[in-house]
């Protein structure tokens, strides 16, 4: 394949679909933006999940220190 | 402080400053390779999203619009993975009609095609090379790959769409 093959497609490319000329933008999009940073979700690291996880199993397996983790709280 | 130092550090201002500023060169670069301005609305906030979200990596003495593009590009190529598995075929992928066009509207219809069909990150840099006439130093930049390996991938689609072109009974010498 040699560099005559890519021009003679790039051509062929060019005929078909060509390049994209209407490049400026309709509207102002910071209210989408800010639409967007409103709704992010609330993210909970890995690490708070497990912790969480092993209280739950802890209590489960142990249910006698239930009061006395009322108790200290 | 600096905008960019700002920004890094959280400052909201700072993120609205620059969204203002680079909104449009954003935009422009998405544009020309998903092809399609409500997606390309779209997928320019998602990028600032990204930013926004990447803003404590973000080193202030560096170049934001450079930052920013890569990001851009790596959405416009998240679009391009997702959209791929759709067969419908954009109805405005082919841009405005071409008056001097020599191309027969079959053929032009199966290149649309075959291109579409390509891997994504081929169909990117195909898009931005071939198409929108684009350094490859420059989609190496934007694509975070070297130059020669952009090459690779622009001669690889090539052969790609010459294969398709090909199994569809479309001579490259007979096509115009």
């Amino acid at each position: 394949m040699t560099d005559q093959n890519e021009k003679e497609l790039k051509e062929l490319l060019k005929q078909s679909i060509a390049p994209f000329t209407n490049t400026d933008l309709r509207r102002d999009l910071w209210p989408q933006m800010l639409q967007r940073l409103s709704h992010q979700p609330i993210r909970v690291p890995w690490f708070d999940w497990a912790l969480a996880a092993i209280l739950a199993a802890l209590l489960l397996l142990f249910p006698g220190t239930i009061p006395a983790l009322l108790y200290h709280l | 402080m600096e905008l960019l130092q700002r920004f890094a550090t959280g400052d909201p201002d700072a993120f609205e400053a620059l969204f203002r500023q680079h909104q449009k060169a954003v935009y422009a670069w998405i544009v020309r390779i998903v092809r399609d301005a409500g997606i390309a609305e779209d997928l320019t906030v998602e990028t600032f999203w990204r930013i926004y979200k990447a803003r404590a990596r973000f080193d202030p003495t560096g170049n934001f619009q450079g930052w920013a593009r890569r990001i851009a590009t790596n959405a416009a190529l998240d679009h391009l993975r997702s959209s791929r598995r759709e067969t419908e075929l954009p109805e405005d992928l082919a841009g405005p009609a071409q008056p001097d066009s020599v191309v027969r509207g079959e053929t032009r219809e199966q290149l649309q095609r075959a291109f579409h069909q390509l891997p994504a990150k081929y169909r990117l840099v195909a898009t931005l090379a071939l198409i929108e006439d684009e350094s490859y130093d420059k989609i190496a930049e934007a694509t975070g790959i070297s130059s020669a390996v952009v090459k690779i991938r622009v001669f690889r689609a090539v052969r790609m769409l010459r294969k398709t072109l090909q199994s569809l009974g479309v001579q490259m010498g007979a096509a115009k």
